[in-house]
């Protein structure tokens, strides 16, 4: 009877192992840490977001709404931040990649010296951010001993020199863009070089026999064969720029709501934990606002790429 | 338009770190390509056949030597400006283009007067497309096509602007074998049809054989022997070529000359004419064997395989220089029914037919021409 019972329980637990039971459970550690990291936060910050008259002492609310949406988008300081952080993306995306497609082209074309060259270009990226804001600190600050080295440069040329970290919009904006651009470049260029290195040198053969321009190889060959390289980075480019934050603060400091120049991700620090902070259904709301944008603007991009990249 | 080859040597710089000397991929090349003609170009990998098509296209500069396409020197000029068609081995289609633009794209490179209209570009593209069997295939991108479509459209890409000369490199090596046989056969058409001079690079002798008017046999940058295929099959100059050509190989075998008869292992097999004694390297055509029980050449049997038409008796001799002896006999007769019957182990004996038979010098490997005989029953 013990033996018939035992072979019955085992078979049960094969059959269930067999309907897909089994794949289930390998999946089962990845998916407790997505559901605890991921998916939970995500939902929960829906969740604050709605929570009107949140007290972080008493833990309470008062009722569920959109009323924190409408304070945020009323808030002059967000709404500065969008505009800092869509100028910021506008900028640096396109042209952060346009200069790294230009410098990955020269790094292909070169023999001599281009190991040398790809770890100088490499440089950046594995230098930390805040050390790199130093840097741009003594190119552009001004102290009472000097005044930046870029300003010693524009007086040079006869120009009147500018206080570009707390000085007008437009300088401290510059400055952030050419920083973001610096640090960003590094990775493209590593994406590009290798994108390029990978295209079959027979089509360039091909083409040079049949007579083919220079310009014609590069915009009808080489250009589609890199193209999904140069759209997954412009996607993630949009991604990383929409989340700018430690770049900034490099820059301008952790008053970045006074600098006027703070970002989406920085309103929302600023929400939780600076100097207006303690509000963090504010920041819920804020996160919420900046998920959809990257969201929508991914989908754009994705959606235009797929059309372009059929082949 | 005829191609004619005049000391052609590329010399490449070394690139190993301890051995910095000059590789030679091509040394001292003359031939004169006929007009209108298939070249096969033909040797193992490494041999410098490539070579020899990249500078006759002009991506390649030859450090010595000229070129001439008729009576034009073409040494300096760049590959666009030479009037050849080149078909890579990966057919180096533009995957983001459809078959039709991948056609089209040479014409769109025309400049000045040369330059065509939409219309006339469309025109002549669609006729290339016909030539080779793809009009229906027009609006397709290359990923959609099978490898032997792919093959024909980037040989219609090839043959668009009218080329003086077809280069292919390895036309054939990414198809299968079924395929192969197919496309080699369109090759051979198109080029009677078009009657352009083509020259193409293989490292299979099969292939070259069947479709060449003339093979070029090259070795370590050097040719072996030039002509048609036929004649060098049935005559080649030197151990390297008559190895090299022929499925199943020739069988190689140590012997010596003793009294003017040659002797393998024991085995007086044929006459040969006045010479002095000596030792030779024996080549035998696998179908210059014929079952005979009281032939000459003495062999143990290892085995019969049957190929339909043919038999091919396998046998181990101890003067060859291979593990095993193969041998091709037509298999409706007496003799090959009786030699698929004889137990593993057992002797075989061949007579051998003295044109399937050379001789080559055992150190030079070079060819001594001879004249065999059999050896008439006394």
């Amino acid at each position: 009877m013990a033996a018939v019972g035992k072979g019955t329980v085992d078979g049960m637990v094969k059959k269930i192992l067999n309907s897909g039971v089994k794949g289930w459970l390998y999946l089962l550690p990845a998916l407790i840490f997505l559901g605890v990291f991921m998916v939970y936060p995500l939902i929960d910050v829906l969740i604050y977001s709605l929570e009107e008259g949140y007290n972080s002492a008493s833990q309470t609310y008062q009722g569920m709404g959109g009323y924190n949406y409408s304070y945020v988008l009323h808030d002059p300081y967000f709404l500065q931040a969008v505009k800092n952080t869509f100028l910021l993306v506008i900028i640096t995306v396109p042209l952060s990649t346009g200069i790294a497609l230009l410098i990955a082209l020269g790094l292909h074309s070169i023999r001599p010296l281009r190991e040398l060259l790809q770890t100088v270009y490499f440089l950046p990226y594995v230098t930390n951010t805040l050390a790199v804001g130093m840097v741009f600190m003594i190119l552009f600050k001004k102290t009472e001993y000097s005044d930046g080295f870029i300003n010693l440069l524009i007086t040079w040329f006869g120009g009147n020199s500018v206080d570009f970290i707390d000085g007008p919009y437009w300088a401290k904006m510059v400055v952030l863009c050419l920083y973001t651009i610096w640090v960003v470049m590094p990775f493209k260029i590593l994406i590009l070089t290798s994108a390029l290195a990978s295209v079959n040198p027979d089509y360039y053969r091909a083409a040079r026999v049949d007579g083919t321009s220079g310009f014609r190889i590069f915009v009808r060959i080489t250009l589609p064969m890199i193209s999904p390289m140069i759209f997954y980075l412009v996607i993630t480019g949009f991604i990383g720029a929409f989340k700018a934050y430690s770049d900034v603060v490099a820059l301008f400091g952790t008053d970045l709501n006074a600098a006027g120049m703070n970002t989406i991700v920085g309103y929302v620090y600023d929400m939780l934990y600076g100097d207006s902070g303690g509000y963090p259904s504010f920041a819920s709301a804020a996160a919420v606002i900046l998920f959809a944008i990257v969201f929508t603007i991914t989908c754009i991009n994705l959606l235009v790429s797929d059309r372009k990249l059929r082949y | 338009m005829e191609v004619t080859l005049k000391n052609l040597t590329k010399k490449f710089p070394g690139r190993d770190k301890k051995d910095r000397s000059e590789v030679i991929a091509v040394s001292d090349l003359n031939y004169t390509i006929p007009d209108g003609k298939l070249i096969g170009l033909l040797g193992p990998s490494g041999c410098g056949k490539s070579t020899v098509l990249n500078l006759i296209s002009g991506l390649l500069k030859p450090t010595e030597g000229r070129i001439f396409f008729g009576d034009d020197d073409v040494t300096e000029l760049p590959p666009e400006n030479r009037g050849i068609g080149l078909v890579f081995q990966n057919y180096a289609l533009y995957p983001h283009l459809t078959v039709r633009q991948n056609i089209m794209f040479p014409l769109e490179n025309l400049k000045g007067k040369d330059k065509l209209t939409k219309g006339e570009m469309r025109e002549k593209a669609d006729e290339t497309a016909k030539l080779v069997q793809i009009d229906g295939l027009m609006d397709r991108k290359p990923r959609e096509l099978s490898g032997g479509q792919q093959q024909r459209v980037a040989i219609a890409r090839a043959l668009v602007k009218r080329p003086g000369v077809l280069l292919l490199d390895e036309p054939l090596s990414n198809l299968d074998a079924r395929l192969r046989l197919r496309t080699r056969e369109e090759i051979r058409r198109i080029q009677s049809e078009t009657k352009i001079t083509t020259i193409f690079v293989t490292h299979d002798q099969e292939e070259a054989m069947s479709i060449s008017d003339r093979i070029i046999v090259m070795k370590d940058g050097v040719v072996q022997q030039t002509g048609e295929p036929q004649d060098v099959y049935d005559s080649p100059d030197n151990l390297f070529v008559a190895k090299f050509l022929g499925t199943p190989p020739i069988n190689i075998f140590t012997g010596h000359i003793r009294d003017n008869t040659l002797y393998i292992g024991g085995d007086a097999v044929l006459r040969v004419g006045e010479m002095p004694d000596r030792e030779v390297i024996v080549g035998i055509r696998p179908e210059g064997f014929v079952l005979n029980e009281r032939g000459a050449l003495t062999c143990m049997l290892n085995g019969v395989e049957v190929m339909g038409r043919d038999i091919s008796v396998v046998s181990v001799n101890d003067a060859s220089q291979d593990p095993t002896v193969r041998s091709i006999i037509g298999a409706e007769n007496e003799m090959s029914d009786a030699a698929m019957h004889k137990p593993r182990g057992s002797t075989v004996c061949f007579d051998l037919i003295p044109r399937k038979v050379f001789l080559f010098d055992h150190r030079t490997q070079e060819r001594i021409v001879c004249k065999l005989q059999q050896i008439t029953a006394k």
